[in-house]
């Protein structure tokens, strides 16, 4: 297995581990509060309805989009949504941001499925089959899009799948024997990981489609190569410690930004 | 209409998220780079360290905005 297909099972593991974690908060308490036969039901009726998504998508953008086009789009959207989870992650590990919660999540989902009222539709509770179908969906489109993404750019689709299938069976297996929320799970770092990842990933494929811009619409290639990903990496990680180490200065009020004087004005 | 709404700020929120200047700066460095590629002669090593550094300062500048404006909430 070469370093870009670890890198490529990696992150799709971890992203989708999250998302399950997430999704798993959810169900659980809507199956605890609303009863697990409507909860179920949502789940399933998500689960199928994101499996008819990813084949539809998959097939679409393989079949309508050429190669060099996929790569620049693909690897742009990859780019700027990888961009916004490094970003939240580094601002979280600073205390500038609120840290996720799963027992703070679970408790929120438990409030609103104890407050609200009995409706019963098609024999099923409709708040539980609702609440459950959301977060499954919602959740799952999430790793679906990764996993699309990954697997066209890196052609490489099976191990995409295998990656997100092993961190779901993962998170499935732990959900079933301790069967309460997930959050001794460390979320947030694997949060930071997952985000460092998409950065690389989307940084490399989306200078790489460039190329579509120069006459022939061959993919420019990185010095190196492939092993260009782990300098991409290396430079995403160094400025994230760096960004991490700065703002937490700046959060305790160990760095201040105070304003310069202007040129011929006294000092304050 | 609801729908259509509904539908545009679910995958608003998804890609873009909370700070569309940062999407909005990686599209103007993305769309640099293409046009430095189209349009110049510049060798591969020289594209990918250009559009690599405009990608590092736009989440650099987003990052210290999103700090500053949080410090300045809390």
């Amino acid at each position: 297995m070469s370093g870009s297909t670890a890198g490529l099972a990696l992150s799709t593991l971890l992203a989708s581990a999250v998302e399950f974690v997430e999704a798993f908060t959810i169900v659980l308490a809507m199956g605890l509060t609303r009863g697990w036969r409507s909860t179920l039901a949502g789940t399933i009726s998500a689960l199928v309805l994101l499996a008819g998504v990813a084949a539809i998508a998959g097939y679409a953008l393989i079949t309508w989009f050429p190669k060099s086009v996929l790569q620049i789009a693909i690897g742009s959207l990859l780019l700027v949504f990888g961009l916004q989870w490094l970003r939240k992650s580094i601002l979280r590990a600073s205390g500038l941001k609120a840290l996720h919660d799963e027992d703070e999540t679970f408790r929120e989902e438990t409030e609103a499925g104890q407050r609200a009222a009995a409706d019963v539709r098609a024999g099923l509770d409709w708040f539980g089959f609702v609440g459950s179908f959301k977060g499954v969906f919602l959740e799952g489109l999430e790793v679906i899009f990764i996993v699309i993404t990954f697997g066209l750019t890196a052609h490489s689709m099976p191990t995409a799948i295998a990656g997100a299938s092993i961190g779901g069976v993962i998170v499935l297996i732990a959900g079933l024997i301790f069967h309460k929320p997930l959050s001794r799970v460390p979320e947030n770092t694997m949060k930071f990981a997952v985000g460092l990842l998409l950065s690389t990933f989307g940084t490399f494929w989306a200078v790489e489609g460039l190329g579509v811009f120069r006459a022939g619409r061959d993919s420019l290639r990185w010095p190196g190569g492939d092993a260009a990903l782990i300098a991409v990496l290396a430079a995403w990680c160094a400025l994230s410690w760096l960004a991490v180490r700065l703002l937490s200065s700046y959060a305790r009020g160990e760095l201040t930004v105070t304003p310069q004087p202007m040129p011929g004005e006294e000092p304050a | 209409m609801r729908f259509i709404v509904g539908f545009g700020r679910f995958w608003w929120d998804f890609i873009i998220g909370d700070d569309w200047k940062l999407a909005a700066g990686v599209a103007v460095v993305l769309v640099v780079g293409g046009t430095l590629t189209g349009e110049t002669h510049l060798s591969n090593v020289a594209l990918t360290l250009l559009v690599g550094a405009g990608i590092v300062l736009v989440v650099s500048t987003s990052i210290i905005a999103g700090a500053y404006a949080a410090h300045r909430k809390n």
